[in-house]
């Protein structure tokens, strides 16, 4: 039923796999950095890494059960790691989504090239600040504006990032 | 090449996370006066369900009480019926002795507000036996100070006379007799004339000159000149005038209630004695009581 979805067919898909550990870690760091960067560089705050990581699972792995779990354990750690003001289950439930939907499109996409990663991390971050600002609204009754200028240019930042590090994490793969 | 696992399976274990953050989230968020979001939704999703059973259970209890529980209704309902019949009789007794305090309070309040004249009330113990004469019996007589020939009267109005004393009763001739009359005035012109009894209840003003002039309405009050009762007590109102010759046929209405007598009071009067010596001035009075024996002991 996904034949018209798919842009190189299902026999051409690869899954990539990684060193032991080397999930845990990546994550582990991007989240350590993600919560330490910003308090010397403030500028740095327009950065999802955690997004970013889970982006990259996702796309990488190409099961959608394993990028949901794992974009659910990375926000939830976020939420954890947000402070008391942020629920936990809010970058949960946006992550959850994301790494659901990565893996989806991994699956039929490619998604090595560096302009495809681009694109796809632009899109994901705005999918992601969407579905972050979905459930403040529906959730926490916080009104909250999406689509503006800074998110246009958080996004084409941090896909610019993401481009040189899914190159750098594309070294944690075992094949 | 690895299998894709099933695209359902995956969509299951998404909604099911999914679902189990929102829950984690309303867990822990609190609204503003509405408590954890988590308790708002518990109760929105269970009240519809608690509405319907408590609806449901109403519904099997109104059929319970209404169509199976009436085992006993029709004992209770005629024990119910039994206290409510005492109870009306009840109410009925009370509604009785709530009037007669407040005729018993016209009373008192009509004696202390004619202190000079003494007086003393009795009760209608009784009515004429036959429609011949116009009579009441009180349940007071000489022993009280009852003396033949005392004004009988109410707040409202003069009552009648007695005509006869017993010990302790006495009889009183109302207005409303053929033989009964009072000595009386028109309250406005302040022409003078008997106002007598013709065995109806209107009665009737005998003599005043077809020159008079006599209004409908008109009050009319005792004259005093009867040597019976007091002057300016209510007789009674006009009803009715006719040309007449030579007098006027003047009707009127009682200003006491004639017909429904339960307490009046008895002029224990000194005013005989006080006019006996205008006695030759006084009015015509069809049934003379001349002048009364003073009582031996007139009590207020």
């Amino acid at each position: 039923m996904n034949e018209a979805f798919d842009i190189r067919g299902e026999s051409h898909i690869e899954v990539h796999k990684f060193r032991a550990g080397a999930i845990i870690i990546a994550t582990l760091l991007a989240l350590v950095i993600q919560a330490a960067f910003p308090v010397h560089f403030s500028k740095a705050a327009i950065l999802d890494l955690p997004l970013l990581v889970t982006i990259y699972f996702g796309l990488s792995r190409r099961n959608p059960s394993t990028g949901l779990l794992l974009g659910m354990v990375i926000g939830l750690l976020q939420d954890s790691l947000s402070g008391p003001t942020v629920p936990l289950g809010l970058y949960g439930i946006a992550k959850t989504i994301i790494g659901y939907l990565a893996s989806s499109i991994g699956a039929r996409l490619d998604t090595e090239h560096p302009a495809a990663r681009f694109a796809l991390t632009a899109a994901f971050f705005v999918a992601h600040q969407g579905l972050l600002v979905l459930t403040r609204r529906i959730l926490l009754a916080q009104p909250e504006s999406w689509l503006n200028v800074h998110l246009f240019i958080a996004a084409l930042v941090n896909a610019f990032v993401a481009v040189f590090l899914f190159l750098l994490l594309d070294r944690l793969r075992r094949n | 090449m690895v299998a894709i696992p099933s695209r359902h399976k995956s969509l299951v274990l998404l909604a099911g996370i999914i679902l189990l953050q929102v829950l984690l989230l309303a867990v822990q968020i609190k609204r503003e006066s509405k408590g954890r979001l988590i308790r708002v939704w518990t109760v929105g999703a269970a009240s519809p369900f608690e509405r319907a059973g408590s609806y449901g259970f109403g519904w099997v209890r109104d059929i319970w009480r209404h169509y199976f529980a009436l085992q006993n209704t029709t004992k209770e309902n005629e024990q119910m019926r039994h206290e409510n019949d005492a109870l009306k009789l009840q109410i009925t007794q009370l509604q009785g002795k709530a009037a007669e305090a407040d005729r018993l309070a016209a009373l008192l309040n009509f004696r202390q507000s004619h202190a000079g004249v003494p007086m003393i009330a009795a009760r209608v113990i009784g009515a004429s036996a036959g429609a011949a004469s116009q009579t009441i019996q009180l349940d007071r007589g000489e022993r009280d100070g009852i003396r033949k020939n005392m004004g009988v009267i109410t707040p409202d109005g003069v009552v009648g006379k007695v005509v006869e004393s017993y010990p302790n009763a006495s009889q009183v001739l109302l207005l409303t007799d053929k033989e009964s009359g009072v000595g009386a005035m028109l309250a406005d012109s302040r022409t003078q004339s008997p106002v007598g009894g013709q065995g109806e209840p209107l009665l009737v003003m005998k003599y005043v000159p077809n020159d008079d002039t006599v209004n409908l309405g008109e009050r009319v009050i005792t004259s005093g000149m009867d040597r019976i009762f007091p002057r300016d007590l209510p007789v009674g109102t006009v009803a009715e005038i006719k040309s007449g010759n030579p007098f006027k046929q003047i009707r009127i209405k009682p200003a006491a209630n004639l017909e429904r007598l339960e307490e009046v009071l008895v002029l224990l009067s000194l005013r005989p004695l006080e006019m006996k010596n205008e006695e030759n001035t006084g009015d015509s009075q069809p049934h003379a009581p001349g002048a009364a024996n003073p009582p031996p002991a007139a009590r207020r």
